[in-house]
């Protein structure tokens, strides 16, 4: 009796231990959780406005249900579709030409010593550290009209000038490069943490069967860092949605011309927000592009989850 | 690591040069094209005029930085606001996503699970642009406030989720003393956890340095008052020149006796360039290491 009175009396202490560590712990979380719940999950009840005739004066829950009117409008009119195809286009270059070279980026650094890959990082880290407004300085003192460098070089050799923020030709290869340039030293770190984390035994043993440098990489290197690689590669894809809003809105100088080649979802959504104040139109993109990114998201997760689920992301 | 490279070093050594090559090149371009900027602002404005921008200034002019530092109060404010922003930004984010990281990497915790749910959402689903324009704007009146500088970047998923993965590693033994001594959950947190995890905490706060330092989004979108802009939006406004034409900068050389019209705008923006950046650039290469160490702690994964 008295050992049944004295388990429940332990048994009670324990429920009240762990009552009070949970709460304690809880307490402890409670600043984040409320700041989360606030710039991360009250914006949610913001979604519903593309479903409304959105009045700021009556609020959203003053505002009256239009159904998918401002979806058929959103179709209807057709101008998101440049910048839509502009946004995808750019991804996947960025996603896939990126990923490439940052891999033989990190495939190269790996074959030196540590002092060497800590020089090369520092200069190729560089960019990363700069922001997109600051690129578009550095741009700048290349590509202007009249005291650009590359409009010298131009004249110097007999050429004409080119008026380079009027001229939507050139700027896929422009973004590119900038994209690139700032962001290759950053993903490189990445893949030569994972090499670097991969057992030499392997590479011996490749060397003493007289495997050569490019066997060992195509054999050893690229398939074990394949989870690292797939999982970059499902995070991009799960971005490929949102356009990098500061490089498209300012290394291109926000130029209107340049427009029909730069100009991104987030672009589009920001000038019908800001210049515009249409409403229905930038919540209605917003609203397409944060459920269409959310889903590619979850399914390329699911899909390579089915495939090898040690590679998938969650 | 270093037997690795010690085995890997040896008969094919010669095939390096063309990787040296290689990087050398990519080196140049990526550490020497803020050296456009560099060079720019030491030219005199005539200079560029004529010559136009170049790396190397046929005159080596400090010109545009002595008008930078004539009218300093534009640039004076900005840096202020920069550095306000960022300090506050910084400790802020640091101990918030510490205490949730911390809690999220307690296995026996008993809402472990909803919580780190609650906040690994967040990293695949956002509401846009609109409706956290509405949030700030409307609904928290954070318009030309000096804290919608700071609060919508205040907390990153996966800043949480890399301090987690720290806290995971700490040995079990280490809290269990304090516990049994009858500390609190927030003790054991404050004076046990956070001591040992300087270099995550390190690592995360320089994250948040360049992050609240390198942003001018959320000036674009919620500041008009000239006084709270940031040196980012600065060089912004700057670069669409119309802004320095009709500051108040511009005003007082008017009043001066100096006509306007002879602003060296195009070197004085390089050397403001210059000047907003030189902190970061100057303190990074130094603190690399920890930044190195966040981005491959990051790509690890659970």
């Amino acid at each position: 009796m008295k050992i049944i009175k004295n388990k429940i009396s332990l048994g009670i202490r324990n429920e009240i231990t762990h009552f009070k560590k949970n709460w304690q712990l809880t307490a402890i979380a409670i600043p984040a959780i409320i700041m989360i719940f606030i710039f991360n999950y009250l914006p949610l009840y913001g979604l519903i406005i593309p479903f409304k005739n959105y009045i700021p004066r009556l609020g959203i829950a003053g505002s009256e249900w239009v159904g998918l009117q401002n979806f058929e409008f959103l179709i209807k009119t057709g101008t998101i579709w440049d910048a839509v195809f502009n946004t995808l286009a750019y991804n996947l270059v960025f996603l896939f030409v990126g990923v490439m070279i940052e891999v033989c980026v990190a495939l190269m650094l790996y074959e030196l010593s540590k002092k060497a890959v800590k020089v090369y990082q520092t200069a190729m880290l560089v960019p990363y550290f700069l922001s997109w407004v600051v690129v578009a300085y550095v741009l700048n003192t290349l590509l202007d009209k009249q005291h650009g460098i590359l409009n010298n070089i131009i004249t110097f050799f007999g050429g004409s000038e080119i008026m380079w923020y009027n001229e939507p030709k050139y700027w896929p290869v422009i973004i590119i490069l900038s994209y690139l340039w700032k962001q290759v030293g950053y993903g490189a770190i990445v893949y030569l943490a994972s090499l670097s984390g991969l057992d030499s035994a392997y590479f011996e043993a490749a060397k003493i069967y007289g495997a050569t440098k490019l066997q060992q990489i195509r054999y050893i290197s690229l398939p074990l860092i394949r989870p690292v690689i797939t999982i970059m590669l499902i995070l991009g894809i799960g971005k490929i949605m949102k356009g990098d809003f500061g490089l498209f809105y300012n290394v291109t100088m926000d130029s209107p011309l340049l427009y029909p080649t730069t100009d991104v979802i987030d672009t589009y959504v920001y000038r019908s927000l800001m210049n515009v104040s249409d409403l229905g139109m930038s919540s209605t993109t917003g609203f397409v592009q944060s459920v269409v990114g959310f889903i590619l998201v979850i399914t390329t997760n699911h899909i390579v989850n089915k495939i090898d689920p040690s590679n998938a992301l969650f | 690591m270093s037997k690795k490279i010690l085995s890997r070093k040896g008969p094919d050594k010669t095939n390096l040069i063309p990787v040296h090559m290689v990087l050398i090149i990519m080196g140049v371009l990526c550490a020497g094209a803020f050296l456009l900027v560099l060079g720019s602002s030491f030219q005199s404005e005539k200079e560029i005029q004529q010559f136009g921008y170049s790396i190397i200034p046929r005159d080596f002019s400090l010109e545009a930085y002595k008008m930078v530092f004539t009218f300093p109060e534009m640039i004076f404010d900005a840096y202020f606001v920069t550095f306000i922003t960022t300090v506050i930004g910084t400790v802020l984010g640091v101990f918030l996503s510490a205490s949730a990281g911390y809690v999220i990497s307690r296995s026996d915790y008993r809402y472990n699970r909803i919580l780190t749910l609650y906040i690994f959402f967040t990293m695949l689903f956002s509401g846009g642009l609109v409706p956290n324009y509405i949030l700030m704007t409307q609904w928290l009146g954070l318009k030309n406030s000096i804290w919608s500088l700071i609060l919508p970047n205040i907390v990153h998923a996966w800043y949480i989720m890399l301090m987690k993965g720290f806290f995971k590693a700490i040995p079990e033994a280490m809290m269990e003393s304090a516990r049994i001594d009858g500390a609190s959950e927030l003790r054991i947190f404050l004076k046990i956890v956070l001591p040992v995890s300087t270099p995550v905490l390190a690592t995360v706060a320089l994250f948040y340095v360049l992050g609240y330092w390198n942003e001018w989004f959320l000036s674009l979108m919620y500041i008009d008052d000239q006084k709270l802009i940031k040196l980012q939006y600065l060089l912004m406004q700057i670069l669409k020149k119309t802004q320095f034409m009709n500051s108040e900068a511009a005003d007082a050389m008017t009043a001066s006796g100096m006509p306007a019209t002879e602003i060296p705008t195009l070197n004085v923006r390089m050397a403001t360039c210059v000047v907003a950046v030189a902190p970061l650039l100057v303190v990074f290469p130094f603190v690399q290491k920890y930044f190195v160490k966040g981005v491959t702690v990051g790509s690890v994964k659970e």
